[in-house]
């Protein structure tokens, strides 16, 4: 009786193994954070962008408002991407953008912002990298839509028409 | 243009001639006094159209032929020629098409070289090996063909990722894949063997030969891989536990154990489903490691290109081939009865049974390991990592038992065995803890565990240098083999404990200096080569004794594809490597500097080499 | 001549404890179990990209604070999710990939043993 069930109970782990093997292929592998999880906005103090003044995260990120927190850098290809819709959405006056000028040289960030213009109510000095990761940020750009000094929805990588949409949706 | 098509057609061909051979084979099956010519010659034909496929698409790459897909994905004109031909299988679809190469020359090999078996069985042999070649081809021919057009022909190719133009990786897949292959060859003598019941002592020293062969290539293959990750892609590791890197030492672990349990299958006639097991689970696991790695199913350092539908293929053939197996193995296999036969505890057998016990499960450590996040992720969402830290925690304690084993174990005598010398193992292994307690009684952390470790390592290492003496020629191979783990083991734990790093910012004309070191970054100057453009840094470090060398690590930027590598220097010598490497920081004017000393380094390779003498020893030497 | 060059290596050994563990080898150890965000194959140590970079300066400084190490990677499991470790810890998710080797090799131990029993009946 052992005998004769061992083989069915081999067969039947090699396609259980097959099957989980068969949904993996669906899967990406490449991971991202989870997106969806609302979680407190991080408190940090950092140097403002114009004045070299610090600046306290508590000052800036109002309850019950809206903010879009925005991690940008002038050598980041893709950030130039998004700053027209970023210059766009800083039109709608329900919400503001926050920027955090991430590892840059201040004189490039200047010309960046010169040249593209500014969409930020206020931008934080990240130096060398650490305030993103208070954020749970691994890159740039990465943007958070906050309220309530929460952290509603993150976007990974540059907007694009369909996330500016999106936010328009939430912000409503 | 005209060498795609004269490749892409002889791989049709040689699919139709594996359908020729199939058929000859059932045919001559009936009427098996003598192997029939055409199968044979068809063999022949089908290796050399397959040659003619792959010198064709080497031809495309030489002649850097953008109307084939894969040369312009992953050629350029300015790629030096020796790049041009190893490219050919420095992707997919070459690599797939090297692959299928060594399979019908294997086979062809084997219908020629095989003796005094059975006619049956070398047909049986070629029909299941026949099946692998046509799932192979179907492969090629379905989603990985080489040979696809592009019109209009771009005028130039998009070139090779830099860090794959190194002359290790550009011999590292075909001596890997020779092992691969090798244990498809095993995998279908075995299910051959099986089949006919003729699984026995005979069938066991005549496979022997195709076990040692391809666990040689396979050792040797994974060591390329490992030097050539060493110098190009981290910071001095050499092993990164990555699913890529594991994908190959699963089949090694497995072919180790077949190795053991096949001395003994040949000796005495016992533990032959066990042999049948493992001879059909190493090729399942070099399909299932190309599965992984080709379908993209795991994230690894080594990026390959990835495609589901690839990868779906792949599924299905390992599939096809497991479920034969598993049906040909309950089917046919009859030899159960003969395991009970008699084991006395203090025998060659026992002790090979305990290494079988052990490889096991480090074989089912590295499996667990890779494959459980994919379960993970399938059955919860959930995803984890699993890295260094794991296989370390699991693995490193079960080696204290496995050292000594395989210390003790050669000494001991087929059947039945006294200890002999029972005070020199006794003196051996007092000497090998006073020895590891000197070595490590300044050191701080986790000090039993490393003493332990390193008494084992050190016990193995003495036993088996006193075997060359005592026993002289009886066992060389064996000997070497286990004297090459000893060192093996001993040099990576040295290399772990005693490496020290130096990690610090410089800029030109800064100086670094602590106790121990000096380094004083002098200058930086440029070189243009023709496909990449390089800034070389020049330092100068001083260690404690005062000695004064030069070490010149680059910068590399490769203008096709545009792509940053960072080219470490490193200077070997018999005791100790010291390895720097630089690093541009973004939007900074100093280069990140790290140096480090690693002590053994080269012994870590020189080990790996001499473990495979020990097997090319045993595969030249004669049976008596 | 072999004996000698057996004793210079040994020589050479015991001389090696004198290097030093400094600072940086805590940090080490704790990014050599952090998993890059980025170049996704590598650690945070391994890796070289500005993720890296910066994980590699906050450790330190969280070091400096006087965060223990589980207390370090606890902060960036909440950041970036249990993936980051390199050391899966043993929970819900994790009992069957930590505890089924073990599992494995007791099994096995029971196989081979089981042989050793059974000689032992037919001498009798």
């Amino acid at each position: 009786m052992k005998k004769k069930l061992l083989p069915f109970f081999v067969i039947l782990i090699f396609g259980i193994i097959f099957i989980i093997f068969y949904k993996g292929l669906e899967d990406t592998n490449i991971y991202t954070p989870n997106l969806n999880v609302k979680k407190d906005i991080p408190i940090f103090n950092s140097k403002d962008f114009y004045s070299d003044k610090i600046l306290k995260s508590s000052d800036i990120f109002e309850s019950n408002k809206i903010y879009l927190f925005n991690i940008w850098s002038s050598w980041c290809v893709p950030c130039r991407q998004e700053h027209p819709l970023l210059m766009t959405l800083s039109l709608n006056d329900k919400i503001n953008i926050i920027g955090l000028n991430y590892k840059d040289n201040k004189k490039n960030a200047v010309n960046f912002l010169q040249e593209l213009g500014n969409p930020y109510k206020k931008i934080f000095i990240d130096v060398d990298g650490i305030k993103a990761i208070e954020w749970g940020a691994y890159g740039v750009p990465e943007s958070f839509l906050i309220y309530n000094n929460k952290i509603i929805k993150k976007y990974i990588g540059p907007l694009n028409q369909n996330s500016i949409s999106e936010i328009k949706q939430l912000i409503k | 243009m005209l060498y795609s098509t004269i490749g892409y057609y002889s791989l049709i061909l040689g699919l139709g001639v594996s359908l020729l051979i199939i058929f000859f084979s059932v045919k001559n099956f009936q009427n098996s006094k003598t192997i029939s010519v055409n199968i044979l010659s068809f063999t022949f034909l089908q290796f050399f159209l397959v040659v003619v496929s792959f010198l064709s698409l080497i031809i495309s790459f030489v002649l850097s032929d953008f109307s084939n897909e894969t040369v312009f994905n992953n050629s350029h004109t300015t790629k030096p020629f020796f790049y041009k031909i190893a490219g050919t299988w420095g992707n997919h679809e070459g690599s797939l098409l090297l692959w299928l190469l060594v399979l019908t020359l294997f086979i062809f090999i084997f219908i020629l070289k095989t003796k005094n078996q059975p006619i049956k069985y070398k047909l049986l042999t070629l029909i299941f090996q026949q099946i692998i070649i046509i799932g192979f081809f179907l492969f090629l021919i379905e989603t990985s063909n080489p040979f696809n057009y592009l019109f209009p022909i771009p005028v130039e190719g998009l070139g090779l990722n830099p860090i794959l133009q190194d002359p290790a990786l550009a011999i590292h897949p075909p001596i890997l894949y020779l092992g691969y292959v090798g244990s498809s060859i095993i995998f279908s003598s075995a299910l051959a063997a099986t089949s006919l019941n003729l699984v026995s002592k005979k069938w066991a020293s005549h496979i022997k030969k195709w076990i040692l062969a391809s666990w040689v290539f396979l050792t040797l293959g994974i060591l390329l891989g490992s030097i050539w990750a060493y110098y190009e892609l981290g910071w001095g590791g050499f092993w990164f536990w990555d699913p890529v890197e594991n994908v190959s030492l699963m089949p090694w672990l497995a072919l180790t154990t077949l190795l053991h349990c096949i001395l003994v299958l040949e000796r005495k006639s016992i533990l032959s489903s066990w042999v049948i097991i493992l001879s059909i689970a190493t090729f399942t696991l070099s399909m299932c490691g190309t599965f992984l790695v080709r379908s993209g199913i795991l994230n690894s350092v080594h990026t390959f290109a990835n495609d589901p539908e690839r990868g779906l293929f792949i599924l299905i053939f390992l599939f096809i081939l497991i479920f034969i197996s598993l049906f040909i193995f309950f089917f046919f296999n009859k030899n159960e009865e003969k395991i009970s036969h008699s084991f006395f505890w203090l025998s060659k057998e026992t002790s090979i049974l305990i290494n079988n016990w052990f490889m096991m499960y480090f074989l089912s450590v590295v499996l667990i390991g890779t494959v459980y996040p994919i379960f993970l992720d399938v059955i919860t969402s959930e995803k984890i990592s699993v890295g260094p830290p794991f296989y370390n925690k699991l693995l490193v304690p079960f080696l204290i038992p496995f050292l000594l084993m395989m210390a003790i174990g050669p000494r001991l005598k087929w059947i039945k065995s006294q200890l002999e010398d029972k005070i020199y193992l006794i003196i051996l292994l007092i000497i090998s803890i006073l020895l590891a307690y000197l070595i490590l009684k300044n050191f701080s952390q986790n000090i039993l565990i490393n003493t332990v470790l390193i008494s084992s390592a050190f016990y193995l290492f003495f036993i088996s240098l006193r075997d060359f003496f005592v026993d002289k020629l009886k066992n060389i191979s064996q000997n070497i083999a286990h004297f090459g783990f000893s060192i093996f083991i001993l040099s990576i734990l040295f290399n772990n404990l005693f490496s020290s790093e130096i990690i610090t910012n410089l800029k030109v004309g800064e100086t670094f200096e602590n106790s121990e070191t000096k380094i004083v970054f002098e200058s930086v100057n440029q070189k243009q080569e023709t496909n990449y453009k390089s800034i070389i840094a020049n330092f100068n470090i001083q260690n404690s004794n005062g000695e004064i060398d030069k070490f010149s690590p680059e910068l590399r930027i490769y203008n096709q594809p545009i792509i940053v590598t960072s080219e470490a220097d490193i200077k070997t010598t018999l005791m100790e490597d010291r390895f720097i490497v630089i690093n541009l920081v973004q939007n900074q004017n100093f280069f990140n500097v790290r140096y480090q000393v690693k002590p053994f380094m080269l012994w870590i390779w020189l080990s790996v080499i001499l473990i495979s003498i020990g097997g090319l020893l045993s595969f030249l030497k004669k049976r008596s | 001549m072999n004996i000698l060059k057996v004793f210079l290596i040994f020589f050479f050994l015991i001389h090696l404890n004198s290097v030093k563990a400094d600072d940086q080898d805590e940090r080490n150890q704790i990014t050599k179990n952090l998993r890059c965000l980025v170049c996704q194959g590598q650690s945070v140590y391994d890796s070289d990209s500005e993720f890296a970079n910066s994980l590699k300066i906050l450790v330190k400084q969280k070091l400096n604070e006087g965060l223990s190490e589980n207390q370090i990677y606890d902060y960036l499991k909440i950041k970036y999710g249990e993936w980051i470790l390199y050391d899966p810890e043993l929970n819900k998710n994790t009992y069957i990939l930590w505890l089924l080797p073990i599992l494995i090799f007791l099994i096995g131990g029971v196989i081979v043993f089981k042989n050793f029993f059974k000689k032992k009946k037919d001498q009798l």
